[in-house]
């Protein structure tokens, strides 16, 4: 259905409706007109999620805790990870919560059309609408993580200043718009080749181990020297160094000491850079789910 | 008088992918075979609809009907032509609406009116309606996956029919749902003929057509075959009752079964 449509309405008005092409064409514009139908379709894959779950939403809780003790006890304690980096805790915490947020963007929001395909094969909606709502999905899971890390860097002596404002947001928003770019381009390529969809898991990978989460960017400096730009320009990692500026690093017992020694210089340059890289990634990933839009239905 | 409905050359081709797996391509493309096939579905056709007709589009199995359908609901796209539509399309499409089985028909009743562009207000409105006129008890509360066919078609039926839209599109949606039920969508119909909208109504059953519509257009192979007459595009289609005598008066008019 067109967005014109939606506005105009039905068949009394005075005016009539403009004569326009009856499948969307505006892409993500679109889904940001509907907002309404986004948030059922949230709604849903909320509910669908924990459908027939004792546990329900606490599950949203029960998977990042328990990566949290795995790392927490593998490398802080076995390997030793509490005696180098301080507070390791709440530096392995901050990186989780974006490393999970992307991860489930990028693993919902790849099968998020196939697994709707009996309304993308009879319904007209724009099929941006799908990956999109993953991501919210995702982000809605961001908030309980959140309150828990909160919780931690209070205990842990945390006096955030406004840069943890400002990183904070900034990570978010990095993630958002790589993570959306990303579901777009694998959603669409999962439709044609299921390989995709397999394909998630390995790269979900490579993002676990690329960024800063379990070890900290000075352990990787001093090993990478020159090939350090492998960490800067990954938009994840950067959102992840941005995310533990904010939390972890005001957690430390000397902040100012550990920004300048444990990370890396101009970081908010970085995630200005970051973020421009991300939108670009979003532009590039629409054009290319517009390219493949037409055969969806049909190819699914 | 206004268009509703205008096509322009549309064309809908398919691929078809014959080697699915890496290891069926390269042997393939070692043999020298074709790697896709394409078939128009539809073909080259050109229309225009004014507000207010009722057009039966008719044609044999596999003669591109629903895939027009779907061109003129914004399901599928065009690759070639151009279609354009004035204001909300409601209907069904291939028997049956696009239902998530693990939601309860409640919740798909709020998701389907979203995606029809009304607002939460607007469904809360015609709630009471379409859960009377589908009439399938306590079931609505229930996953729409334990619904048997009859059941969701009725749904979606009732669904389609109380979104407030200006063009309805029906696809065969006669042919599931018992006697009553299929007079209650007959009657359905011809109020919403009668109120002016204009309809795009798919069926194999020539009396229904000819009840309903005021003009025919048939499809053969992609291809526009005949656009004009009830009476006459019915016979060029040959749908004429030779074989009958099988069907009751009743069921010719209501619409035979697929």
């Amino acid at each position: 259905m067109s967005e014109a449509s939606l506005t105009h309405g039905s068949v009394e008005g005075a005016e009539l409706a403009p004569l326009v092409p009856p499948s969307s064409t505006l892409g993500l514009l679109s889904v940001f007109r509907r907002r309404y139908l986004l948030k059922l379709l949230v709604q849903r894959e909320l509910s669908a999620r924990y459908e027939q779950s004792f546990l329900g939403f606490l599950w949203s809780y029960i998977n990042p805790l328990s990566q949290f003790f795995i790392y927490w006890y593998i490398m802080g304690t076995v390997m030793g990870a509490h005696r180098s980096v301080e507070n390791y805790p709440v530096h392995v915490f901050s990186g989780l919560i974006i490393v999970h947020f992307f991860t489930e963007t990028f693993g919902a929001g790849t099968r998020s059309i196939v697994r709707n395909k009996s309304l993308v094969q009879k319904m007209p909606l724009p099929k941006e609408m799908f990956p999109v709502a993953a991501m919210v999905v995702s982000l809605y899971h961001v908030v309980p993580q959140l309150l828990i890390l909160l919780l931690v860097c209070v205990l842990t002596g945390w006096h955030p200043d406004l840069g943890t404002l400002i990183g904070g947001v900034l990570a978010l928003a990095i993630l958002m718009c790589f993570g959306t770019a990303l579901a777009l381009v694998f959603s669409v390529a999962n439709v044609f080749w299921r390989d995709f969809g397999s394909l998630v898991g390995i790269l979900t990978n490579f993002v676990r181990f690329g960024c800063t989460m379990i070890y900290s960017y000075d352990m990787l400096a001093q090993h990478a020297g020159s090939m350090r730009w492998l960490v800067l320009g990954n938009p994840i990692a950067v959102a992840c160094l941005l995310f533990q500026r904010a939390f972890w690093a005001f957690s430390t017992d000397k902040p100012h000491h550990t920004i300048k020694h444990e990370f890396p210089a101009h970081l908010y340059h970085q995630g200005v850079y970051a973020l421009i890289a991300s939108i670009v990634a979003l532009l590039v990933a629409q054009w290319f789910f517009n390219r493949f839009d037409e055969r969806i239905a049909e190819q699914i | 008088m206004a268009e509703a409905i205008v096509a322009q050359n549309v064309t809908k081709d398919f691929v078809l992918r014959r080697h699915k797996t890496f290891k069926q391509m390269t042997v393939a493309k070692m043999r020298g075979q074709e790697m896709v096939n394409r078939f128009n579905a539809v073909d080259d056709v050109s229309f225009t609809i004014n507000e207010g007709e009722s057009v039966g589009l008719m044609g044999l199995n596999g003669s591109g009907k629903s895939t027009l359908l779907k061109v003129i609901s914004g399901v599928m796209k065009p690759n070639k032509g151009t279609i354009l539509t004035r204001g909300r399309i409601a209907g069904l499409i291939a028997t049956g609406a696009g239902f998530q089985s693990s939601l309860s028909g409640m919740d798909n009743i709020f998701l389907n009116a979203a995606i029809y562009g009304l607002t939460e207000k607007e469904t809360k409105a015609v709630l009471d309606e379409i859960v009377d006129f589908a009439d399938i008890g306590q079931f609505i509360d229930q996953p729409v996956g334990t619904y048997s066919s009859g059941m969701s078609s009725r749904l979606g039926f009732s669904i389609a029919v109380h979104v407030d839209c200006d063009i309805f599109l029906a696809d065969e949606i006669l042919a599931v749902g018992d006697k009553p039920f299929k007079r209650k969508c007959m009657t359905k119909m011809e109020e919403i003929r009668n109120s002016g909208k204009t309809i795009v109504y798919v069926s194999h059953a020539a009396a229904s057509v000819q009840k309903m519509c005021d003009r025919v257009i048939a499809l053969e192979k992609g291809r526009l075959l005949f656009d004009g007459d009830v009476d006459e595009g019915i016979r060029i289609l040959d749908y004429g009752d030779e074989d009958g005598d099988e069907l009751s008066v009743d069921d010719a008019e209501l619409g035979a079964d697929v």
